[in-house]
């Protein structure tokens, strides 16, 4: 496909591909910060695997938008070569772990989020982006279950627990708003328009959430600017740390 | 040039000696298992002594693939081919189908109960109703989840209440 189309779609594509590809790596990055501090050994290594998957994900759609891209772009030059404004990840994804409730809530919006938006994905005209999301749907309806299952457990657990996930829910809800905000690389037709997501989704954070014995915010005010590169303080710490080695020690390999 | 599908019944010589070949390169992960028993190995082309591999990851982030990649360069080379080329190709997404009848006796032996031949829980839904899983070592069916994510990608982990044995289960995907 990616021959006989014009520069400006190539470019949406390769920054479609990107934006993918940040949402997963940062993501992925957050929840490898639990690992070795996990509340118990099992959910230590679920949450572990998860990022793993992330990181796997962020890869595949990094080394399509690099070869897209050519001149040298490889996937470890996209994710360590550049600076903040270039990141198109959604501003939930960047936001700190905080405890155990924040952290499994953002994993179920973002979970959700993915969930409609590859299985949409798998029927893109582009081969690449259909294969990716083919792969990698499977993956999330793991990550899915295992978020949806805790948000209930926490929600509908004791009165600490519940008071947990009011507070995730609270700080969380407005950063909910970035995904559906479609950017231009979002409206060719090799992309899934994240409009078309959003009933499912709103479906599914209804269907958990009252099950979970919470309820879901009636305030519609988002926060919003992260596909666009428009970023919270909080992602330059993050690529501060994962960047470090590479742009202390240019090239380094091991 | 000889062009073989793994899914076609009738194997050429040519191809059949070099899943031989691959017969003996081990999964890093899982090591009772070769990449042939997994079903990464999705087409073998071969002429004189160029061959051409095709693979596919079990999941996006599979550590292991390069590894299987690199060891399969190995073997063949070790085998006398010379033009060796490994793609990698992510559709259609492996599957625990694909894990031959062989390798998922492998498994069990080995004590990771094998996937089941028509997995019914492959959804996002929440609480729903486990799998029986048999324990690899005393096959008793009374088993629970401990969690759906175990010491690699690909498996979950499980603990039989008869003998209290922990155990890998190689999960539905």
């Amino acid at each position: 496909m990616a021959d006989q189309i014009t520069d400006t779609t190539k470019s949406r594509l390769i920054h479609y591909a990107t934006h993918l590809g940040d949402n997963a790596l940062i993501l992925g990055h957050r929840n490898s910060e639990w690992c070795g501090h996990g509340p118990v050994l099992e959910q230590d290594i679920a949450i572990s695997n998860i990022a793993l998957d992330l990181l796997g994900q962020a890869r595949n759609f990094y080394q399509y938008a690099a070869e897209l891209t050519g001149n040298g772009a490889t996937e470890d030059t996209l994710a360590y070569l550049r600076d903040v404004p270039d990141f198109k990840n959604t501003l939930i994804a960047e936001l700190p772990n905080g405890d155990w409730a924040q952290t499994v809530l953002r994993q179920f919006f973002f979970s959700a989020y993915q969930y409609y938006l590859y299985r949409q994905l798998q029927k893109s005209g582009d081969a690449q982006l259909a294969a990716i999301a083919e792969k990698a749907w499977k993956e999330v309806s793991y990550h899915l279950r295992w978020s949806s299952e805790w948000v209930i457990r926490l929600g509908d657990g004791t009165e600490e627990s519940h008071e947990r996930m009011n507070r995730a829910l609270d700080l969380l809800w407005t950063y909910t708003g970035d995904m559906f905000i479609p950017e231009a690389y979002e409206t060719e037709v090799f992309a899934v328009d994240p409009a078309r997501v959003k009933a499912d989704w709103e479906q599914k954070i209804k269907q958990v959430l009252e099950e979970a014995t919470l309820t879901v915010p009636e305030n519609t005010w988002t926060q919003s600017g992260g596909k666009k590169g428009i970023h919270s303080e909080h992602l330059g710490y993050i690529l501060a740390e994962m960047q470090f080695l590479q742009r202390a020690y240019p090239g380094a390999a091991w | 040039m000889v062009i073989m599908k793994t899914t076609a019944t009738h194997i050429d010589p040519a191809i059949q000696h070099i899943r031989e070949i691959l017969e003996t390169v081990p999964d890093p992960e899982v090591p009772v298992l070769s990449v042939i028993d997994l079903g990464i190995v999705r087409n073998i082309e071969t002429e004189g002594r160029c061959v051409e591999i095709t693979v596919t990851p079990t999941y996006s982030g599979c550590p292991a693939i390069d590894m299987m990649k690199m060891h399969i360069r190995m073997a063949l080379l070790q085998a006398g081919f010379q033009d060796i080329v490994i793609n990698q190709t992510l559709s259609p997404a492996w599957t625990t189908d694909w894990i031959s009848e062989s390798g998922k006796q492998k498994l069990k032996a080995f004590g990771i109960a094998p996937p089941l031949p028509a997995q019914s829980v492959c959804t996002p839904d929440h609480f729903q109703r486990e799998e029986a899983i048999q324990c690899p070592l005393c096959n008793s069916y009374r088993t629970r989840v401990v969690s759906q994510f175990g010491s690699t990608a690909c498996k979950a982990l499980y603990q039989c209440n008869d003998c209290g044995e922990p155990f890998d289960y190689f999960k539905c995907h």
